[in-house]
C-alpha cells in the first residue's frame, strides 16, 4: 500500500474543492496561486511516482481497495512504463497551463472557476492513467469530459459565443456518446470474463472470452476510444473545439484528453481482447492512414493558425492509432512516443498560437508576418516547435512515427506496406505546409498595406517578444522537445518491457 | 387450523404508522383553526419519520405475515425483506421532502393544509404497502391506494381550472389502466390458480394447456401497470398534469408515485411472472425503448423546467424499466435485473427530488418556472444553482454525478449481459440526447445576462428539503456502495 497515487490523483481535485468552499471573493484572490501550487506539488509526485515506475517490473504504487461492491467496482491504482510518461505529461501540462494563466486570465476572467475546473480535469485525466479497473476508468474518462465543456463553453474564442458555445456543446455530446458505448463494451468485457480488474484481465489475454465477443467488445471500446482520440472519421469535433478554446483549453486538449483515447487502445484493447484486435486493427489501420492524409491536405488548405494546428493533431494522432494498429511491439513503442511527442509539440505549438493571439488578436495566417524579424523569439520558437512537429530527426517527433512506420514494415503483408508508404505521404506532406506555414507567418515580411506589426487587440503588447511567464509555461516543453529526441532510450527504456508484455511477450 | 391469523406487527409497522399519521392530521383538522399550517405538517413529517425509523428496525432480517399454509411452503401477502426496505425508505424520504415543500405551498397556493397532508399520508400508506406486497389482490389494491388520493392532490388547488384539467387527466388514464390490471390479474388467477407472487410462479413454470391465454393475462397486468409508470404509449397524461398540479404534489408524482409503480411492476414481473419472461422481456425492451427515446425528444424542446423534467422523468423511467427487457426466458437474470432497475430507482429518486426541490424553491412568490428565469443564476444565488447544476448532471449520469453514472452502469449491465445488444445501443443514444437538455440547462444556469432579481430568503423547511436531497446525492456519489448494495 502506498498512498502516492491516491494522493497523485485526488490532490487537484481537493484543491478545486476547497477554491470552492473558499466562496468567490477570497476563491478569485487565491485561485491562481493555489492553482499553480497544487499543480506544482501534483507534479512532484508525478515525479516520484515515475521514479517507483522505473524501478519496479510491472505495475508499482498498486493500491486495491473495493469501492462500490455492489457492481464490484474496485479503487485499483497503479502506474507503469506505459502510463508513467503520460501521468507526467499531464502533470507537467497543466502546471505549464495555469502557470499561463497567471498572467493571461482569458474572458470572462472568473480565475477561481477556471482553475477549479482545470484541477478537476487534472484529476480526471491522472485517475484515467493510474486506474486498473475498467470501471473506474470509465469514471476517470468521463470526469474530464464537464471540466473542459465548460472551459471552451464560457473561455473560449471571446469573439464568437455562438460558435464557441456550439463547439463545447458538439465536443461533448460527440464524447460522451462514444463513451456510453464504451460503457456497454466494457460491461460486456467485465461481466464475461467475471471480473473489471485490468491487471488479472490482463494475465488472462484473452481467455475466456470468445472471439465474436471479443469484436464486439473492441468496436463498443474502440468507438468511444477512437472518439476521444479522435480518428478520422470521427474527428469532426475536434477542429471546432481547438479552435474556440481558450490557449489552456487547446493545450490539455491536445496534450492530455486526445491521449486518453490512445492509452486506452493500448491499455485495455491490445492485451484484454487480442483476437477482437487482430480482427478489427487492420481496419483501423486503414482509418489511421485516411486520418493522416486528411489532416495533411486539411491543414494545407487552412488560413487561420489555430485551425491548422488543430488539423495537424488529426494527422499525428493519425500516425499513433497507425502503430497500435499494427500491433507490433515496435509499431506500439512507436505509437507511446508520438504519444508523448504529440502532448509536448502540440502543447507548445498552442502555446504559441496562444502567445500571437494574446497579441495581436487573431492568428489568421493572412494577417501574420514576418515574425522573425519582429518577435524574434517568438519565431525561432515556432520554427523549433514546427521542425519538431513535422519530425525532424533529432527532435522527438521523429521517432516515434519513425518506429511507427517501422513497425508497419514488421507487420510484414502486402497490405501493411501499402499503407506504410501511404503514411509515409502524408508524413511529406506534414512537412510541406509546416514550411508553408513558417515561410508565410515567419520569414516573408507581412503584406506591407497592414504595416510593420500587426495592430493589438490581445491583453498582451502587440511590440513585446516572449516575456518572463512565457519562458517559464514554455520551457519543459521545449526542454522535452529537445531532450526526448536526442535521447529516445529515455522513454523507450520505459515503454518497451510493457508493450513487450501487453502484446503477449515476444 | 386456526381461525384468527396471527399477524407480525412489526413488519407492517412502518404503513399502519404513515396511516395512523394520517388520521392524526385529520382529526387535528377538525380541531384546530385553518390557518395552523404546521399543525398539520408535523405530524404528517413525524409520521413518516417514525415509519423510517420503523423501516430501519426492519433492516436486520426478513418478517412474513399474512401467511397461508399450503401444499409446498407456505405463501405470505406481506413481506418485510430488503426489497420493501428500500422502496419503503425511497418512498418515505421522498414524501417527507414532498412535505416540507409543502409547508410553503400549501399557503402560496391556497390549499386546503388538513386535506393536503392526509392525502399524502393515506398515499403513503399504499405506497409501504405496496412495496411488500407479495400477492396479487394487494399489490392492486396498494396501487390504488397510492394513486386515489393523489388524485385529489393534484385537484386541490380550487381556483385554477388546469388543475382541476389536470386532475380529471390523471385520474381518466388511471382508472382505465386499474380496469386493464384487473381484468389481466383475474385471468392470472383463472390460468394458474393462485394469488400469491410466488405461486403464481411456480405455477406459470408448469406447462398448461391454457398457454394463449396466460400470455394474454401477462400482457394486460404488465400493460396495465406501464399506464401506471407512464410508459409510452401511456405518457400523454403526465406534462399537463405535472404543469397543472401543485409544483410539490408534481414531485410527488415524479418520484414516490412513480416509485411506487415501478416498484410493483418489478416486483410482480420479477417475483411473479418469471418464468413467463419470454412474452413479457422482448414486450418491455420495446416499450422502454420507445419510453426513453419519446421523452428524451420531447424534453429537448421544452422551455419550461417543470415540463422538462416532467418529459425527463418519462425518459428516466424507460431507463428504470430497461433492465426487465432483458430478462432471458424462463426468467433467467431476473434478480440482477430486478436489482438494477430498484438501484437505478433509488439513484433517481434522490435526485430528481433535488432538481423539483430547487425548481419549487425557485419558482416561489410568482417567479415562474421558465427556464429564461433561470439564467445567470450561477451569479444571482451560487448555492442553488450549484445545487440544481449537480442534480442535473446526476441525472445525465457524468461526474461529479456519479451517483447517476453508477446508476447508468447499473441499468447497462443486464442488456450487455444477457445480449440484447439493440437495446444498450438504444440506451446509449438515449444517455446522449438525455446530456442534450441537462446540459443546455446547466449551461444557462451559469450563462451571462438574466433577470436582476432581488436575494430572496429562503424559508427553513424550503432549505431543509434542498439540503437534505443535496446530502443525500453527495453522499451516494461518493459511496455509491451503500445505495446500490441496499438495492441487491
Amino acid at each position: 500500500m502506498s498512498a502516492v497515487l491516491p494522493l497523485l490523483d485526488l490532490l487537484p481535485a481537493a484543491g478545486a474543492l476547497g477554491l470552492l468552499v473558499a466562496g468567490r471573493e477570497r476563491g478569485e484572490r487565491i485561485a491562481r496561486p493555489l492553482g499553480v501550487a497544487v499543480a506544482g506539488l501534483t507534479t512532484l509526485l508525478a515525479v516520484l511516482a515515475t521514479g517507483a515506475a522505473v524501478r519496479t517490473r510491472g505495475f508499482a504504487l498498486q493500491v486495491d481497495t473495493v469501492w462500490v461492491r455492489a457492481l464490484g467496482v474496485h479503487a485499483h491504482l497503479g502506474i507503469d512504463g506505459i502510463s508513467a510518461p503520460l501521468v507526467l505529461l499531464t502533470a507537467v501540462l497543466v502546471l505549464c497551463g495555469l502557470v499561463y494563466t497567471w498572467r493571461v486570465l482569458p474572458e470572462p476572467g472568473r480565475a477561481r472557476e477556471l482553475v477549479g475546473l482545470i484541477l478537476v480535469l487534472e484529476s480526471g485525466a491522472l485517475g484515467t492513467f493510474t486506474a486498473l479497473d475498467l470501471l473506474l476508468f470509465f469514471v476517470a474518462f468521463e470526469t474530464v469530459l464537464v471540466p473542459m465543456w465548460f472551459i471552451v463553453a464560457v473561455w473560449g474564442d471571446p469573439h464568437d459565443p455562438v460558435a464557441r458555445r456550439g463547439a463545447a456543446t458538439t465536443f461533448i455530446l460527440y464524447t460522451a456518446l462514444g463513451s456510453a458505448v464504451m460503457l456497454a463494451g466494457l460491461l460486456l468485457v467485465g461481466l464475461r470474463a467475471g471480473t473489471f480488474d485490468m491487471t488479472a484481465l490482463t494475465a488472462m489475454h484473452g481467455a475466456g472470452l470468445a472471439a465474436g465477443t471479443q469484436v464486439v467488445a473492441v468496436l463498443a471500446i474502440g468507438l468511444g476510444l477512437a472518439v476521444k482520440t479522435p480518428m478520422w472519421p470521427l474527428h469532426t469535433w475536434l477542429p471546432g473545439a481547438h479552435t474556440a478554446a481558450p490557449t489552456v483549453g487547446s493545450v490539455l486538449l491536445a496534450g492530455v484528453l486526445l491521449k486518453m483515447g490512445t492509452y486506452g487502445l493500448v491499455r485495455i484493447v491490445v492485451p484484454i481482447l487480442p483476437a477482437g484486435a487482430r480482427a478489427v486493427f487492420p481496419w483501423l489501420g486503414v482509418l489511421a492512414v485516411v486520418g493522416i492524409l486528411h489532416g495533411a491536405l486539411a491543414c494545407l488548405g487552412q488560413r487561420d493558425l489555430k485551425r491548422l494546428v488543430a488539423y495537424s493533431s488529426v494527422g499525428h494522432m493519425g500516425f499513433v492509432l497507425f502503430g497500435i494498429a499494427t500491433l507490433t511491439p515496435v509499431g506500439i513503442n512507436g505509437a507511446l512516443y508520438a504519444n508523448v511527442a504529440h502532448g509536448v509539440v502540440t502543447g507548445l505549438l498552442f502555446f504559441l498560437v496562444g502567445s500571437l493571439k494574446d497579441r495581436f488578436g487573431s492568428v489568421e495566417l493572412s494577417r501574420l508576418g514576418g515574425l522573425y524579424a519582429t518577435h524574434p523569439r517568438i519565431g525561432g520558437l515556432l520554427a523549433l516547435a514546427a521542425v519538431a512537429s513535422l519530425g525532424l530527426p533529432g527532435l522527438v517527433g521523429f521517432w516515434g512515427e519513425m518506429l511507427a512506420l517501422l513497425g508497419a514494415y514488421q507487420a510484414g503483408t502486402l497490405g501493411w506496406r501499402l499503407l506504410m508508404v501511404a503514411a509515409g505521404a502524408g508524413a511529406v506532406l506534414t512537412t510541406l505546409y509546416f514550411l508553408r506555414m513558417l515561410r508565410r507567418v515567419a520569414q516573408q515580411p507581412r503584406d506591407p498595406l497592414a504595416g510593420s506589426v500587426p495592430p493589438g487587440g490581445g491583453p498582451l503588447d502587440p511590440r513585446s517578444d516572449v516575456t518572463g511567464f512565457e519562458v517559464a509555461s514554455f520551457s519543459p516543453l521545449v526542454l522535452a522537445t529537445v531532450v526526448l529526441g536526442l535521447a529516445p532510450w529515455v522513454l523507450l527504456g520505459l515503454t518497451d518491457p510493457v508493450v513487450r508484455l501487453l502484446t503477449g511477450g515476444a | 387450523m386456526s381461525l384468527t391469523q396471527s399477524v407480525d406487527l412489526l413488519a407492517i409497522a412502518p404503513p399502519m404508522l404513515t396511516m395512523l399519521g394520517a388520521l392524526v392530521v385529520l382529526a387535528l383538522d377538525l380541531l384546530l383553526p385553518r390557518g395552523l399550517v404546521l399543525a398539520r405538517a408535523l405530524p404528517a413529517l413525524g409520521a413518516l419519520g417514525l415509519a423510517a425509523l420503523s423501516e430501519l428496525a426492519l433492516a436486520s432480517g426478513t418478517r412474513a405475515t399474512f401467511c397461508v399454509p399450503g401444499p409446498g411452503a407456505p405463501a405470505c401477502s406481506f413481506v418485510a425483506d430488503r426489497l420493501t426496505l428500500v422502496i419503503g425508505l425511497v418512498v418515505l424520504a421522498g414524501a417527507f421532502i414532498v412535505g416540507l415543500l409543502s409547508t410553503r405551498t400549501v399557503v402560496e397556493d391556497n390549499l386546503p393544509a388538513g386535506e393536503h397532508f392526509a392525502l399524502m399520508m393515506f398515499s403513503v400508506t399504499g405506497a409501504l404497502t405496496l412495496a411488500g406486497a407479495r400477492d396479487l389482490l394487494t399489490l392492486i389494491v396498494a396501487l390504488e391506494t397510492v394513486s386515489l388520493p393523489v388524485y385529489a392532490m393534484v385537484g386541490l388547488r380550487r381556483d385554477d381550472r388546469r388543475s382541476g384539467e389536470a386532475a380529471l387527466k390523471v385520474f381518466l388514464v388511471s382508472v382505465a389502466a386499474t380496469a386493464v390490471t384487473i381484468l389481466g390479474a383475474a385471468l392470472v388467477y383463472g390460468t394458474t390458480g393462485a394469488v400469491h407472487l410466488s405461486r403464481i410462479a411456480a405455477a406459470l413454470a408448469q406447462p398448461s394447456p391454457a398457454a394463449d391465454a396466460r400470455a394474454l393475462a401477462v400482457v394486460l397486468v404488465v400493460a396495465g401497470f406501464a399506464f401506471k409508470v407512464a410508459v409510452v404509449p401511456f405518457h400523454g397524461w403526465v406534462p399537463d398534469t405535472y404543469t397543472g398540479a401543485p409544483l410539490p404534489v408534481a414531485a410527488y408524482l415524479s418520484v414516490v408515485s412513480k416509485a411506487a409503480g415501478v416498484a410493483g411492476l418489478v416486483l410482480l414481473l420479477d417475483l411473479g411472472l418469471a418464468p413467463a419472461a419470454g412474452t413479457w422481456s422482448p414486450i418491455l425492451a420495446v416499450l422502454a425503448a420507445a419510453t426513453m427515446t419519446v421523452g428524451n425528444i420531447f424534453a429537448l424542446r421544452q422551455g419550461d423546467a417543470v415540463r422538462l423534467l416532467a418529459w425527463s422523468s418519462v425518459a428516466q423511467a424507460g431507463f428504470i424499466v430497461a433492465p426487465l427487457g432483458a430478462v432471458g426466458a424462463g426468467g433467467r437474470g431476473a434478480p440482477s435485473a430486478l436489482a438494477a432497475s430498484i438501484g437505478y430507482l433509488a439513484a433517481y429518486a434522490v435526485v430528481n427530488l433535488g432538481a423539483f426541490s430547487v425548481v419549487t424553491v425557485l419558482a416561489r412568490d410568482g417567479a415562474g418556472t421558465a427556464l429564461a428565469g433561470l439564467r445567470g443564476l450561477g451569479r444571482r444565488e451560487p448555492f442553488a444553482a450549484v445545487a440544481l447544476a449537480f442534480f442535473l448532471l446526476c441525472l445525465a449520469g457524468l461526474p461529479p454525478g456519479l451517483v447517476g453514472l453508477f446508476a447508468k452502469v447499473r441499468v447497462f449491465g443486464p442488456p450487455v449481459q444477457s445480449g440484447v445488444g439493440w437495446l444498450a445501443v438504444v440506451m446509449a443514444v438515449n444517455v446522449v440526447l438525455g446530456l442534450g437538455y441537462y446540459l443546455r440547462w446547466v449551461a444557462l444556469l451559469f450563462s451571462r445576462g438574466g433577470p436582476d432579481a432581488q436575494p430572496r430568503r429562503v424559508g427553513t423547511a424550503d432549505g431543509l428539503a434542498v439540503a437534505l436531497a443535496l446530502a443525500g446525492a453527495v453522499v451516494f456519489s461518493v459511496l455509491p456502495g451503500a445505495l446500490f448494495g441496499l438495492a441487491g
